[in-house]
């Protein structure tokens, strides 16, 4: 079809039609139904398609955006997902969970006079349809190189590291330490933002390209890297293996009942189901009146989480203002509407027992913004004297996650920095071991599911140079192999 | 999935399980634990590993029945499988020359002291251990804890055999009777810890205790199964699952274990309803 040209910003940004609030709230169904054809092919008609597109540059994997969205405008969206899978793996994932309005939509040329083209959606929309058509563009698995990879955790660092190996020919075996593959996108983003299904199709396709899984290994106790190496005949390894230890605020009352982590409560309900308890056999702890602490992501998932189990009140304190919360703001806004009570420049200072041992209320202090601290955010300062108390039953802490220690602590000379974060060059993803690779939030800390698939991508550019170079040389071809897409 | 090739029942509700799992055989020791997945929609729940075969690739299990997971379990038969087994996880138990070691089990307990008992010997330790139950019927595996110390004492709270009274006791008086210890081990039951520690403590002798907090993923991802001792929250699963018993808060762990006791319940009750 040629393409109209409409006046820029003559149409204005297509909406994303979603669940009513009311209903969205009884069901962990998806809350976003996705753009339908027609709306899609007018979102697309948006794109300038610039000469200089500042999108691409926006996007950590730099997906060639208006070459996608030129597809989406022809009608030939197979075309599309191809331009996608270039440059990302795992579309329909990002097109749901990526922070656009952060990345490529925040630098969008069209976005400075009028609101940026809808390019996650966009994405979003192909990739579905890909899907839901059984369209088969997978690439073929690499002619085999006989070299063997081990990955170290499935999380979208290690399934996108796996794929691109997988496609170069090598055999790539993935160790998770839980018994489903995934890492947080499924024991941690819920359903009603990342069906399940999703992330097992693109699991499928990994194996569907010869990649082995195995779960149930926790590498560091069940095999050591070392033995990977010298025992299992891998000749390059890995790590992705995400930032998955828990903070907790170390106040008093911690340890009563009913207070728990969000990475505990999440996973009671995403991994193990625990929303069908009794049909499941996991429990998990919902009082009448539940408080989630932080605003990130994760604490929004905890919030909208817990307002499915159907409690009275859902609380959601935040020690500086709705400004600076790290959530996605979608999702703040999806929270707020679903009828999530903000109460922001708000920090817990202890957990108060009912005289039980259970958890009654939440004593907390209110708090206004001083100068801007290290992070260029306002720190937050308490107001003396302005201390109340929230009553509640259950009580999520979701403020943020530090490194696990099994891999790092049993791998002698692979180096950690200050936060026991695994030491890995950002390009390359080599770590202080020869052979030992490393990307996603292991080395960054908590970050984003693109910029540890980006990750994944970059690190197993290196390992097959590496693989090569064990093979005794042919560098340069092996870069003209990587660098060529596909 | 993971093979029963054995089953044994070693007394009321108290199974034990030879299970196929190469990997984790391979590099258990003494101390450490799985995580165990009976059947799909089951609970990921924590079992230690009483005994591993490196050659036939298999693990020995304990099990006492007391809820729908461990009775899940216990219907699990020879030649069916487990869905899920990971490990080896946690932290091994410091095995070293102390010198006179004395192992203290209480019911169940006697499983995962096992394997520690033997490596204590193996290194050259005096042994001794005390051995504990209800009653007669209920105590296990007291041949196999026999070939592996110098000194087995037995108590039993009915007195149907060995010494009519708690472990505790039974330490407490060995202890005033003039035997000497310089490193214990005592797994249990909460209070039958506690209440060893009480006695060690006394009488100054550094004690290692096995906390069974309730666990989700084993690998330190989810804080569930935080502990307090000397004050510090640490994770059982990866800090543990053996601490300094002298510094457990007992009382704060104590409750902890009942937080789902509601639901524990509520699966109890459609399992009995249902028979399912
Ligand atoms: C609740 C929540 C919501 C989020 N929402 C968003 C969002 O909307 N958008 C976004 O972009 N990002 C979001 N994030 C962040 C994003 O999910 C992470 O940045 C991303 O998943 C990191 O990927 P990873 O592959 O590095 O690690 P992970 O996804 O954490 O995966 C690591 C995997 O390694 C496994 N593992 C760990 N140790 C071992 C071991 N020793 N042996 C074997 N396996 C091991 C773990 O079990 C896990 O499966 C969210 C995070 C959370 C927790
Ligand atoms: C490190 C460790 C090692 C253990 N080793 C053994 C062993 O060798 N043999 C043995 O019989 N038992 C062992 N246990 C205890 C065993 O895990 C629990 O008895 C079992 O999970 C109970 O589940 P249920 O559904 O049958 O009972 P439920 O009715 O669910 O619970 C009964 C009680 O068991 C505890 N419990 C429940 N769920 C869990 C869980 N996911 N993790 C830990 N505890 C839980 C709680 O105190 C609860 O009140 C160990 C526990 C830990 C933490
Ligand atoms: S910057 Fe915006 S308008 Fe320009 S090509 Fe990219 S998406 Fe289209
Ligand atoms: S069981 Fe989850 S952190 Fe220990």
């Amino acid at each position: 079809m040629a393409r109209d040209k409409a006046k820029p910003g003559s149409i204005p940004r297509q909406k994303m039609p979603e669940q009513s609030p009311l209903a969205r709230v009884a069901t962990f169904s998806e809350v976003a139904l996705g753009l339908a054809p027609d709306i899609a092919h007018l979102e697309s008609e948006r794109c300038l398609m610039c000469k200089k597109p500042t999108c691409i540059e926006g996007c950590p994997v730099s997906i060639d955006i208006p070459s996608f969205i030129q597809r989406v405008v022809n009608d030939d969206l197979e075309g599309a997902a191809r331009v996608l899978f270039e440059s990302n793996a795992l579309p329909a994932i990002c097109g749901r969970v990526c922070p656009q309005e952060d990345q490529c939509e925040s630098v969008c040329v069209l976005g400075k006079k009028f609101e940026p083209v809808a390019i996650g959606r966009l994405e979003r929309f192909v990739a579905d349809y890909v899907r839901e058509n059984g369209l088969d563009l997978l690439p073929n698995p690499g002619q085999a190189t006989g070299h063997k990879v081990a990955i170290i955790g499935s999380g979208p660092a290690g399934l996108s590291a796996a794929g691109e190996l997988a496609k170069l020919g090598h055999a790539v075996t993935i160790f998770e330490a839980l018994h489903k593959p995934g890492g947080v996108l499924v024991y941690g983003i819920p359903e009603f933002r990342l069906p399940k299904d999703i992330v097992a199709q693109e699991i499928d396709n990994l194996r569907k390209l010869g990649v082995e899984i195995e779960t149930n290994v926790v590498i560091g106790r069940t095999v050591l890297v070392d033995e990977l190496f010298a025992e299992e005949g891998f000749d390059a390894v890995f790590i992705g293996t995400g930032a998955g230890l828990p903070y907790f605020l170390d106040i008093p009352g911690e340890d009563l009942n009913g207070v728990c982590s969000a990475n505990e409560f999440l996973t009671r309900v995403n991994l193990m189901k625990a929303y069908d308890f009794p049909n499941v056999d996991t429990p998990v702890h919902v009082g009448n009146n539940v408080t989630v602490i932080g605003g990130g992501n994760t604490a929004l998932d905890a919030a909208r989480t817990a307002l499915r189990l159907k409690p009275e009140k859902v609380s959601l304190v935040y020690r500086r203002s709705r400004e600076e919360m790290p959530g996605r703001a979608e999702e703040i806004h999806h929270a707020e509407e679903e009828g999530v009570d903000f109460q922001m420049l708000t920090n817990p200072v202890r957990f108060i027992d009912n005289g039980e041992g259970w958890l009654a209320g939440m004593e907390c202090v209110r708090m206004e913004l001083g100068e801007p601290d290290d992070s260029g955010r306002r720190r937050p300062i308490p107001i003396e004297g302005s201390n109340f108390v929230i009553h509640c039953e259950t009580a999520v802490v979701a403020v943020g996650n530090g490194a696990n220690q099994i891999v790092a602590s049993t791998t002698p000379g692979l180096d950690t920095g200050r936060h026991g974060n695994i030491v890995a060059d950002e390009e390359t993803g080599a770590t202080s071991r020869d052979g030992v690779f490393a990307g996603g939030d292991i080395v960054t800390g908590a970050a984003t599911v693109i910029l540890a698939m980006g990750a994944g991508k970059k690190a197993a550019a290196t390992v097959h140079q590496y693989l090569l170079t064990l093979d005794g040389g042919a560098t340069e071809n092996g870069a003209a192999e990587i660098t060529s897409p596909g | 999935m993971y093979k029963i090739v054995e089953k044994r029942t070693l007394a009321p509700l108290t199974t034990w399980f030879l299970v196929e799992a190469p990997l984790v055989a391979k590099r258990h020791k003494p101390g450490q634990f799985v995580l165990v997945r009976v059947c799909e929609g089951g609970e990921r729940f924590p079992l230690t590993i009483v005994d591993s075969d490196k050659e036939t690739g298999t693990i020995a299990l304990v099990s006492q029945e007391v809820g729908k997971s461990t009775g899940l379990l216990a219907k699990v038969e020879e030649g069916e499988f487990l869905l899920d087994v990971a490990g080896p996880l946690g932290k091994p138990t410091d095995i070293h020359q102390f010198g006179r070691v004395v192992c203290v089990a209480g019911g169940i307990g006697a499983a995962p002291l096992f394997p520690i008992a033997r490596g204590m010997k193996n290194v050259g330790n005096d042994v001794t251990v005390i051995l504990g139950a209800r009653n007669e019927e209920l105590m296990i595996l007291r041949e196999e804890l026999e070939t592996v110390c110098h000194a087995l004492r037995i108590a039993t709270d009915d007195g149907s055999v060995g010494f009519h009274g708690f472990v505790s006791q039974l330490l407490d008086e060995r202890i005033q009777s003039g035997e000497s210890y310089d490193h214990a081990v005592a797994i249990g039951p909460l209070p039958m810890m506690e209440a060893v520690c009480k006695v060690t403590g006394k009488y100054n002798i550094p004690t290692i205790v096995s906390l069974n907090p309730v666990m989700v993923d084993g690998t330190g991802m989810c804080g569930g199964c935080r502990v307090k001792v000397h004050g510090e929250t640490l994770f059982a699963c990866v800090d543990g699952p053996e601490f300094d018993g002298l510094g457990v808060d007992f009382a704060s762990l104590s409750h902890r274990l009942k937080m789902y006791h509601k639901q524990e319940q509520c699966s109890l009750q459609r399992v009995a309803k249902e028979g399912a």
